[in-house]
C-alpha cells in the first residue's frame, strides 16, 4: 500500500448511530436519501389514502372539507419535495462518483448538510398537522390571494420550510455538478459519461435556475402577509396573477426536474435487459438539453383560464407543443433500442418498459392539455389529475423503482427476490393504472379537482379509483419488505449483476468498497 | 404463453369497444358536444388530438409490444448491434413537428373564435364569492346571489341525495337562447373560476380585475346546464355550483320582467315591525339556505370549526343581541359576512330565527330597524 | 482532489452561487419587466396613469360603448360600503371627452381610505383609455358615514382598433386605511 493510498482517513464506516448523522460518504448519504424519500412516500401515500376513502362516496363522510383540503396540500407537497426530488438525489449520490469513476462527490461536507436540511424542513411542514390551527390548506401551489390573504398561521411554516428545502436541492444540485465536471476518470470526455450523469448534470442546472425562484416567490407571500408588501394584492398595485408567472417559472421547470432523472435512468436500464446498446446517445443527450431548455418558456400553459391576451397565449400553446418532439425523439429511441434487441425480463426492465408505455399516455394527455381551446374544458378538473399522475407515479416513481431494483444488488451485495418483486411489479402496474386511468374520464365528464364531494354521477369511477389506490398503497409495504429483506440478505450478488451491463459501477465488488475509485480508473 | 398472439387479440378486441362513440353515449366517459357553437368547435378539436395520439400510440405501442413478443432472449433471439442513425433521427423529429402543426390550426381558428366578444346582446356581470356566484344583468338592473340549494341533510347523508346533488342552486343564471352572451367575470375575495362544460367557458374570476368571455346557447337547445367552480378557494370550493338556464327569447323576456318587479318590490319598508312567527318562517328559510351549511340546519355546527348555535352565549343571552346582529352582517374570523347580500329583513329573520329555534327560546323578536340602527354604528 | 482541482472546484462553486443569488434577484426583477413588457406590447389590463385633456381630434366615424362597473373587494364588504357609477354605459365617438362620477360612501363609523383599482376588458382596449381625471389615482379618504361622488374624465384614444366596439371599465374598491 502506498503512502497516498493509506493516507484516507478510515478503513471503513464508522460505528454506531452517529456514523449516519456526520457521514461525508456519498454512498451512506445516498442511502439516507433514499430512505428518507420512501419513509416519505409511505406518509404522503396515508395522506391520499384518507383522501381516497373520502372520496369513495359522494357525502362527506370522514373528513370535513376544511381538512380534505389540508390533505390533497400535504399529499401533493410532500411527494413533490419529500419524496420524488430527495429520491433522485439519493440515486445521485449513490450512482454518479461510482459510475464516472470518483471516490466521492467533490463537496462531501456540502453533501451531508444538504441531506440532514431535509428531516428539519419537514419536520416543520408536518407539524402542521398537530399544531393548533390548520396545516396549508391551498393547494400545494398556493396561489395568492388564498395563500396571502386567507393563509392559516402556518403558512408562515409552511415559507419557511419551503425555503429549508430550497437550500438542499440548491447545494445538492451545486454538489452534483461541481462532480461531473471535475470528477471524471481520465477519458472519460463528457460525451463518453453514462448518461444518468447527463440527465442529473441538466437537472442539476434546472435546479439552480429556479429553486431561487420559488424562493423569491414564497418570501413574496411572506412580505405580502406580514410585511406590508402587495405583490399579488391588487388593493396595492399588485396582481394575483404575477403569483401564478412567478410560481410556474419555478414550477414548469420543476416538473421537468422530476423527470429529466427518470429518463436517464431508463436509459441506463434498458440497454442491459436488451443487451444492445442504447439508441441514438448523442440524440438522447441533445434530447434532455432541448427539453431543458424549452421548459423555461411554457410555464403559462398551467394558466390558459386567467384570461391571458390570445397572443400569449398561442405563444405559450405553440412553445408547450414544440416539448412533445425531442420528448418523442427519447421514446423513438428508447423503441429502438428494444427493436431487434434480446430482451429478457428482470424487475428492472418490467418497472422501465412499463415507464415507457405510461409516461408516453401522460405525454398524450399532456398534448392535449396543450391545445388552450380545450385547455379549457380540462383545466383544473380530474384530466390534469390523471395527466401529471401518470407521469410522476408511472413514470418517476416506477422510475425510482426500476433503478432500486437495478442496483439494489450492487449496493448490497445480494439479488432481492425476484418473485417477490415480480409480485410488487404486477401489483403496482395493474393498480395504478386502474387508478389514474379512470381519472381521465371523470375529468372529461366534468368532475373539478380539489374538491371532497361530488355529483353522483362521477361516483362509479371514483369507487373504482378509492379501491385501486387502496391496493397500489398496500403494495408499497410490500416493496419495503423486499428491499429490507434484500438488505438483511439473499443470494450473493456477483460484480455484474446482470448477463452485461455497461458502466464502471459493474467493476466494482458487491457490495463496492466504502471508499471506491480511490484511484480512478483509466478509461481513454 | 400469455404473450401468444391469439390470446392477446382475445384480450385486446373487447377493449377496442371502449372506443365506438355508442359506449361513450351511455356512460359520462367523453366530453359531450355542448350547446354553443364553440363548445361543439372544443368537442371537435379533443376528438382530433385524441385520435391523433391514439394513432402515434397504436405505431409506437405496436413496435414495443412486437419486440416484445418476438425479440426475446428466451425465444433465443439474437440481438443486432445498431445503436444509431442521423437520418431516422431527423425523419422522426420532422414529421411529429408537421403532425403538430396541423393540430394547431384549427386550435389556433378556435381560440380567435373565442376571444371575440362584440355585438353582445346580452352582458351578465360574474361575480365570485366565497363560497358562491353573484350575477348582475348590466342592462337589465336585475342582480341577484346563487346559492347552492343541496340540502345539509344530504351532504351529510342524513337523507337520499337527489339527482342533481350538488349541482342545483336557488337562483340559476338564466339566459336567452341564440343570442350572443357576454360574461365579465370577477372575484371579491380569492381567484374562483366560472366553469360550464356545456358552454365551453372556463374563465377565471380574479379580485381586482375584469375578464371577458362570450358564449351563445344554439337556439335548438333551450335547457338547464350545470358547472362548478374551478379554482380552489376554500373549504367549500366544491359547494359553489353554476345553474345556467337556457330560454327561449320570450321567455326570457318575461322571465326578466318578473325579475324586475320583484326586485321592485323587495325594498323593504325599514319602519314596519314584523311578528316573531313571520320573521320565524322567513328566518328559517334564510337559514337552512345559507347559515345551515357551516351551522347545520340542526344549529349544531361542526365545533371547533363551525361553532354550534343551540344554547350557546351570543345567540341566547340579551347582552349578547347586538353582537349577534353585528356578527351575521360583518362576519367574525372564519365567518364571512353576510351583510352585503341579505338586506335589513333577512337579516333580522336569520337573528330571530337563530334565537328562537332548537330550543333557544329567547323569545327574542328582531326587526329590520335594529339591523340597520347596527349597521350604523358599526365601528371596526 | 489535488489543488489544481479544488481550486477549480471553489471557481465554479463561486459561479453557479452567483446564478443562484441571481436568479432569486431575478425573481422580483419579473415585477419590473412584466410592467415593461404589458405596456411595451400594449398586452395590459391596466389603464395608464394620468393623462393631458386633448382637443379637437374626434373620430365621428364610429362609436365606441364604455360599460362602468363597480365592485366592493372583500377587504371592505365587513365595513360596508357603498361604490357604484353614477352612469353605467356611455356610447361616445373616440376622442370625445366624458365627462361621470361614482358614488361612493362610508356606512361605518370610522373613518376609511379607499383605493379603486382599474381593470379594463378587452386588455388591448386598456391603453387607449385615457383619463385626465380619476378618483382612481390617490387614496380617497372617507369620513365616517361619508358619502361623495368621485369625478372620472376620460375618452377613448382614435388610435383604438376598429375592432373593438365595446369595452369595460370595472373598478374594485379596496380598503387600504392601514397602508
Amino acid at each position: 500500500m502506498t503512502h497516498t493510498e493509506h493516507a484516507d482517513h478510515h478503513h471503513g464506516p464508522a460505528k454506531g448511530l452517529l456514523r449516519w448523522v456526520f457521514t461525508t460518504n456519498h454512498k451512506d448519504i445516498g442511502t439516507l436519501y433514499l430512505w428518507f424519500s420512501f419513509i416519505m412516500f409511505l406518509f404522503a401515500g396515508s395522506l391520499i389514502m384518507i383522501v381516497r376513502a373520502e372520496l369513495f362516496k359522494p357525502g362527506e363522510q370522514l373528513v370535513n372539507p376544511e381538512f380534505f383540503n389540508q390533505l390533497t396540500t400535504l399529499h401533493g407537497l410532500i411527494m413533490v419535495f419529500g419524496a420524488v426530488m430527495p429520491a433522485f438525489v439519493g440515486l445521485a449520490n449513490w450512482l454518479i462518483p461510482m459510475m464516472i469513476g470518483a471516490p466521492d462527490m467533490a463537496l462531501p461536507r456540502l453533501n451531508n448538510w444538504s441531506f440532514w436540511l431535509l428531516p428539519i424542513a419537514f419536520t416543520i411542514l408536518i407539524s402542521t398537522l398537530v399544531l393548533e390551527g390548520s396545516a396549508p390548506n391551498f393547494g400545494w401551489t398556493f396561489y395568492a390571494p388564498l395563500s396571502t390573504t386567507f393563509g392559516p398561521p402556518s403558512t408562515d411554516f409552511f415559507i419557511f420550510s419551503v425555503h429549508i428545502m430550497g437550500i438542499s436541492s440548491i447545494m445538492g444540485a451545486i454538489n452534483v455538478i461541481a462532480t461531473i465536471l471535475n470528477l471524471r476518470a481520465p477519458g472519460m470526455t463528457l460525451m463518453k459519461m453514462p448518461i444518468f450523469c447527463w440527465s442529473w448534470l441538466i437537472t442539476a442546472f434546472l435546479l439552480i435556475a429556479v429553486m431561487p425562484v420559488l424562493a423569491g416567490a414564497v418570501t413574496m407571500v411572506l412580505t405580502d402577509r406580514h410585511f406590508g408588501t402587495s405583490f399579488f394584492d391588487a388593493g396595492g398595485g399588485g396582481d394575483p396573477v404575477m403569483f401564478q408567472h412567478v410560481f410556474w417559472f419555478f414550477g414548469h421547470p420543476e416538473v421537468y426536474i422530476m423527470i429529466l432523472p427518470a429518463f436517464g435512468i431508463i436509459s441506463q436500464i434498458l440497454p442491459t435487459f436488451t443487451r444492445k446498446p442504447l439508441f441514438g446517445y448523442a440524440s438522447m443527450v441533445y434530447a434532455i438539453s432541448s427539453i431543458a431548455f424549452l421548459s423555461f418558456i411554457v410555464w403559462a400553459h398551467h394558466m390558459f383560464t386567467t384570461g391571458m391576451p390570445v397572443a400569449a397565449e398561442l405563444f405559450f400553446m405553440y412553445a408547450t407543443m414544440l416539448i412533445a418532439v425531442p420528448t418523442g425523439v427519447k421514446v423513438f429511441n428508447w423503441t429502438a433500442t428494444m427493436f431487434r434487441g434480446s430482451l429478457s425480463f428482470e424487475t428492472p426492465m418490467l418497472f422501465a418498459l412499463a415507464f415507457i408505455f405510461l409516461f408516453t399516455m401522460g405525454g398524450f394527455s399532456g398534448l392535449m392539455l396543450a391545445m388552450v381551446p380545450a385547455d379549457f374544458q380540462y383545466q383544473d378538473t380530474y384530466f390534469v389529475v390523471a395527466h401529471f399522475h401518470y407521469v410522476l407515479v408511472p413514470g418517476a416513481i416506477f422510475s425510482i423503482m426500476a433503478a432500486v431494483y437495478y442496483w439494489l444488488p450492487k449496493w448490497t451485495g445480494h439479488m432481492y427476490n425476484e418473485t417477490l418483486a415480480k409480485t410488487h411489479f404486477w401489483l403496482s402496474f395493474i393498480s395504478v393504472n386502474m387508478t389514474f386511468f379512470p381519472m381521465h374520464f371523470l375529468g372529461l365528464a366534468g368532475m373539478p379537482r380539489r374538491i371532497p364531494d361530488y355529483a353522483l354521477q362521477f361516483t362509479d369511477f371514483n369507487q373504482l379509483v378509492s379501491i385501486s389506490g387502496f391496493i397500489f398503497g398496500a403494495s408499497q409495504f410490500l416493496f419495503l419488505f423486499i428491499v429490507i429483506k434484500t438488505i438483511r440478505g439473499g443470494q450473493k450478488a456477483t460484480n455484474k449483476v446482470w448477463d452485461d451491463p455497461h458502466g464502471l459501477e459493474w467493476t466494482l465488488s458487491s457490495p463496492p468498497p466504502y471508499h471506491s475509485f480511490a484511484t480512478p480508473p483509466d478509461v481513454r | 404463453m400469455l404473450l401468444r398472439w391469439p390470446v392477446l387479440l382475445r384480450l385486446f378486441i373487447p377493449l377496442l369497444a371502449f372506443f365506438t362513440p355508442n359506449a361513450w353515449a351511455d356512460y359520462t366517459l367523453n366530453m359531450t358536444k355542448g350547446v354553443s357553437s364553440i363548445s361543439s368547435g372544443i368537442y371537435h378539436l379533443h376528438m382530433t388530438i385524441l385520435w391523433v395520439c391514439i394513432g402515434i400510440g397504436v405505431v409506437v405501442y405496436g413496435l414495443m409490444i412486437y419486440a416484445i413478443i418476438r425479440h426475446r432472449k428466451a425465444a433465443g433471439y439474437q440481438a443486432a448491434t445498431f445503436h444509431e442513425s442521423t437520418t431516422i433521427e431527423i425523419i422522426w423529429t420532422i414529421i411529429p413537428f408537421f403532425i403538430l402543426i396541423m393540430m394547431a390550426v384549427p386550435a389556433t381558428r378556435i381560440l380567435i373564435q373565442m376571444s371575440d366578444t362584440s355585438n353582445a346582446a346580452v352582458t351578465i356581470k360574474i361575480t365570485g364569492h366565497r363560497w358562491f356566484w353573484h350575477y348582475d344583468y348590466l342592462d337589465e338592473g336585475i342582480n341577484f346571489f346563487s346559492y347552492l340549494s343541496t340540502p345539509e341533510d344530504e351532504i351529510k347523508n342524513l337523507a337520499p341525495k337527489n339527482a342533481h346533488y350538488l349541482l342545483q342552486v336557488d337562483k340559476p343564471l338564466v339566459v336567452p337562447v341564440g343570442k350572443k352572451i357576454r360574461f365579465l367575470v370577477t372575484s371579491k375575495d380569492v381567484i374562483h373560476s366560472w366553469w360550464v362544460p356545456a358552454l365551453g367557458i372556463k374563465k377565471d374570476a380574479i379580485p381586482g380585475f375584469i375578464n371577458e368571455v362570450w358564449t351563445q346557447v344554439d337556439v335548438e337547445n333551450p335547457g338547464i346546464y350545470r358547472g362548478q367552480c374551478a379554482e380552489l378557494c376554500g373549504a367549500k370550493h366544491g359547494f359553489m355550483p353554476i345553474v345556467v338556464e337556457a330560454k327561449s327569447d320570450s321567455d326570457y323576456a318575461q322571465w326578466v320582467a318578473e325579475q324586475k318587479k320583484a326586485q321592485a318590490g323587495a325594498n323593504v319598508d325599514e319602519n314596519k315591525q314584523w311578528t316573531l312567527d313571520e320573521l320565524m318562517e322567513r328566518g328559517e328559510k334564510e337559514f337552512n339556505m345559507v347559515c345551515a351549511m357551516c351551522h347545520q340546519t340542526s344549529g349544531k355546527g361542526l365545533p371547533p370549526t363551525f361553532p354550534s348555535l343551540v344554547g350557546s352565549a351570543i345567540v341566547t343571552h340579551p347582552e349578547h343581541k347586538v353582537e349577534h346582529i353585528r356578527q351575521v352582517i360583518y362576519g367574525k374570523n372564519a365567518m364571512p359576512p353576510f351583510g352585503e347580500q341579505k338586506n335589513d329583513l333577512e337579516i333580522a329573520a336569520i337573528v330571530t330565527y337563530e334565537r328562537n329555534a332548537w330550543g333557544n327560546k329567547t323569545g327574542d323578536v328582531i326587526q329590520p330597524s335594529d339591523v340597520k340602527k347596527v349597521r350604523a354604528e358599526h365601528k371596526k | 482532489m489535488d489543488i489544481t482541482a479544488r481550486k477549480r472546484v471553489k471557481k465554479q462553486v463561486m459561479i453557479l452561487l452567483m446564478i443562484v443569488i441571481g436568479m432569486f434577484a431575478f425573481c422580483y426583477a419579473l415585477v419590473p419587466l412584466y410592467s415593461v413588457f404589458c405596456k411595451v406590447t400594449g398586452l395590459n389590463g391596466k389603464t395608464a396613469g394620468q393623462t393631458e385633456y386633448v382637443a379637437g381630434k374626434v373620430d365621428k366615424s364610429r362609436t365606441v360603448t364604455v360599460e362602468l362597473l363597480a365592485t366592493l373587494n372583500t377587504s371592505l364588504s365587513d365595513k360596508s360600503g357603498e361604490f357604484r357609477p353614477i352612469h353605467k354605459k356611455f356610447v361616445l365617438h373616440p376622442g370625445e371627452y366624458v365627462r361621470t362620477s361614482y358614488w361612493v360612501k362610508n356606512l361605518t363609523a370610522q373613518p376609511l381610505v379607499v383605493q379603486a383599482i382599474p381593470s379594463v376588458a378587452p386588455g388591448l382596449a386598456a391603453e387607449h383609455i385615457k383619463k385626465v381625471e380619476c378618483f382612481c389615482f390617490i387614496h380617497q379618504p372617507l369620513n365616517a358615514l361619508e358619502g361623495k361622488e368621485m369625478p372620472l374624465v376620460f375618452t377613448v384614444d382614435p388610435a383604438l382598433p376598429t375592432s373593438i366596439k365595446t369595452l369595460t371599465l370595472a373598478y374594485t374598491l379596496f380598503d387600504v386605511t392601514h397602508r
